[in-house]
């Protein structure tokens, strides 16, 4: 499903001298089945831009497109379903939005409030907590007695249930240990090969050259930069502002290049990185 | 969420702001107080005026207090109209069953609504103007004398400024939590009225587990550095009571003497 932001601006409780921009003028498409990846400082607005795409808030003016589905100002809050459905958002801290007495019956309870019926809810369940990573004897288990990591991946699991075709992940890393993080996003990045297109918002710049092909940069409410991974962590003048900073492999190629090593343009990844090197040691 | 303005603080600057919360705090009550010594229209009017008058020199919008007054619209309404149609008399102007409507009740009615006015404006200019933090403290000072009667003042005070302080904090994490359950399907406000109570168990029990959890950081924050009791603590943030907190008291007690003046004033 592709989406497209034509000209959005959004500003908190206008008439109010506590009001605030939260978006200004923002237009951009995010394609369908890409694994784009939203970077900005605290405050810049990636997380008012995502809950557009969901409705959870509307543009002060023009409008974003989702798939056929038209969100504008005028959007009135009836019939949201059908979008929310095919547009599921993991929240930062997820793991606040459990409430059932049993993982199971949370996990249902998207799939369930979606029209989804019961039977199809209890398979999905049993499916995706397998997916995110746990054993299917946990689904008996209160979400309060898991441990906050575990929390977090029936959280996921909730939302995955759902069948969303879009995922966007608010920071869905935050507080975990590096092999559960690892896990968490190369769990996501399965869902993209199956299909799904996935938002990522992070301030993990690794993750950002790891797994996403396309990087926007947010800052002060605006879309200051579009583009590939590659291309935006080359730019000088991006890096110079401060609005984004290096990925570890980057900046290890920073340090060889004072040591007589090359790059034409900085390697963002590991493989990347490994990869020059071998070839200058060897040469050719 | 964001509509309730009672008790609510807006920054800014003016007299009102400056004056000693303290005093503000008791004035505002003694003013609520003497509403009740108005008996007839002069004497409301000229309460009205002096709100109107704080409302103006504290250069606070008003329509932050028309707005205030809107949670409360259906209380006022109900009570106006109770005061309108079952005020007892001798000769009604409009008849019906167990209803009337008559010129006293019509009075009465205005009187009250009047009240409602007088009352919802001072006390939100109160809390528009003063921090909760500010309140808490005067709320402490005025307690002090209690300390005689072994009652725990600091304590009560921090739980109050406590309390005050996760006022923001839930209704943030409640939004948040709301966005989260919107976005897993719920729908708020829609069906019938088991099912709007029903769809507020999933805000209820987060919300709940999160504030526990939130109480429990606090109180581990506060003896990790070294929090045992109010009593001995010296205070940050120290109260004074100047000359023009002296002059509004002056001004309260002329506005006394004047309304018990208009009040046998025919």
């Amino acid at each position: 499903m592709q989406i497209e932001f034509k000209n959005v601006t959004h500003s908190y409780e206008s008439n109010n001298p506590l009001s605030g921009l939260g978006l200004a003028d923002v237009s951009c498409k995010i394609e369908d089945k890409a694994f784009t990846a939203i970077v900005g400082k605290t405050g810049s607005g990636k997380s008012t831009l995502v809950r557009h795409i969901n409705a959870l808030l509307k543009p002060t003016s023009g409008e974003i497109k989702v798939g056929d589905r038209v969100i504008t100002p005028e959007t009135n809050n009836k019939n949201l379903k059908p979008l929310r459905k095919q547009v599921g958002m993991v929240f930062q801290f997820p793991e606040s939005q459990l409430f059932e007495d049993t993982v199971e019956k949370d996990i249902m309870f998207g799939p369930k409030n979606f029209g989804i019926p019961e039977e199809e809810a209890r398979e999905a369940a049993h499916k995706m907590i397998k997916v995110v990573g746990l054993s299917e004897d946990y689904l008996d288990r209160s979400p309060f007695d898991l441990s906050g990591g575990q929390m977090r991946r029936v959280a996921i699991a909730g939302v995955l249930a759902s069948d969303p075709e879009t995922i966007i992940l608010d920071e869905p890393t935050a507080g975990l240990d590096p092999v559960g993080r690892k896990e968490i996003m190369d769990l996501f990045k399965e869902q993209q090969q199956n299909g799904k297109t996935i938002i990522l918002i992070t301030h993990n710049m690794d993750d950002v050259a790891n797994y996403a092909e396309t990087m926007m940069v947010m800052h002060d409410s605006r879309l200051r930069a579009v583009g590939t991974p590659k291309d935006i962590f080359n730019d000088q003048d991006l890096l110079d502002k401060k609005l984004i900073s290096l990925p570890q492999s980057a900046v290890f190629a920073q340090k060889l290049a004072k040591k007589n090593f090359k790059f034409e343009s900085l390697p963002i990844t590991i493989n990347e990185l490994t990869a020059e090197i071998k070839q200058q040691i060897h040469g050719e | 969420m964001n509509k309730l303005i009672l008790g609510r603080y807006l920054p800014g600057d003016s007299l009102i702001y400056r004056l000693d919360p303290r005093g503000k705090f008791l004035i505002t009550f003694y003013f609520i107080g003497i509403v009740f010594l108005a008996n007839n229209l002069v004497s409301y009017a000229f309460l009205l005026l002096f709100v109107f008058f704080a409302v103006y020199i504290s250069k606070v919008s008003i329509s932050f207090f028309i707005k205030g007054l809107r949670p409360m619209l259906w209380l006022i309404l109900f009570t106006v109209m109770l005061q309108a149609f079952f005020t007892p008399s001798n000769h009604p102007i409009w008849h019906w069953a167990f209803l009337s409507l008559s010129k006293e009740g019509l009075v009465i009615a205005g009187y009250i609504f009047i009240r409602f006015i007088l009352i919802i404006f001072i006390s939100t200019l109160l809390t528009l103007t003063t921090t909760p933090i500010e309140i808490s403290d005067s709320i402490e000072s005025i307690l002090k004398p209690l300390r005689v009667i072994k009652f725990p003042v600091s304590q009560v005070a921090l739980m109050l400024s406590i309390a005050l302080r996760f006022v923001p904090l839930l209704i943030d994490e409640t939004i948040k939590i709301m966005d989260a359950q919107r976005a897993r399907g719920v729908d708020f406000g829609e069906g019938g009225l088991i099912k709007r109570i029903k769809s507020f168990v999933p805000i209820l029990i987060p919300l709940f587990v999160s504030s526990f959890s939130i109480a429990y950081d606090l109180a581990i924050a506060m003896e990790s550095r070294g929090y045992k009791d109010g009593e001995g603590r010296t205070k940050y943030r120290i109260l004074h009571w100047s000359k023009r907190d002296n002059i509004t008291v002056v001004v309260m007690i002329a506005i006394t003497v004047v309304l018990l003046f208009l009040r046998s004033y025919k």
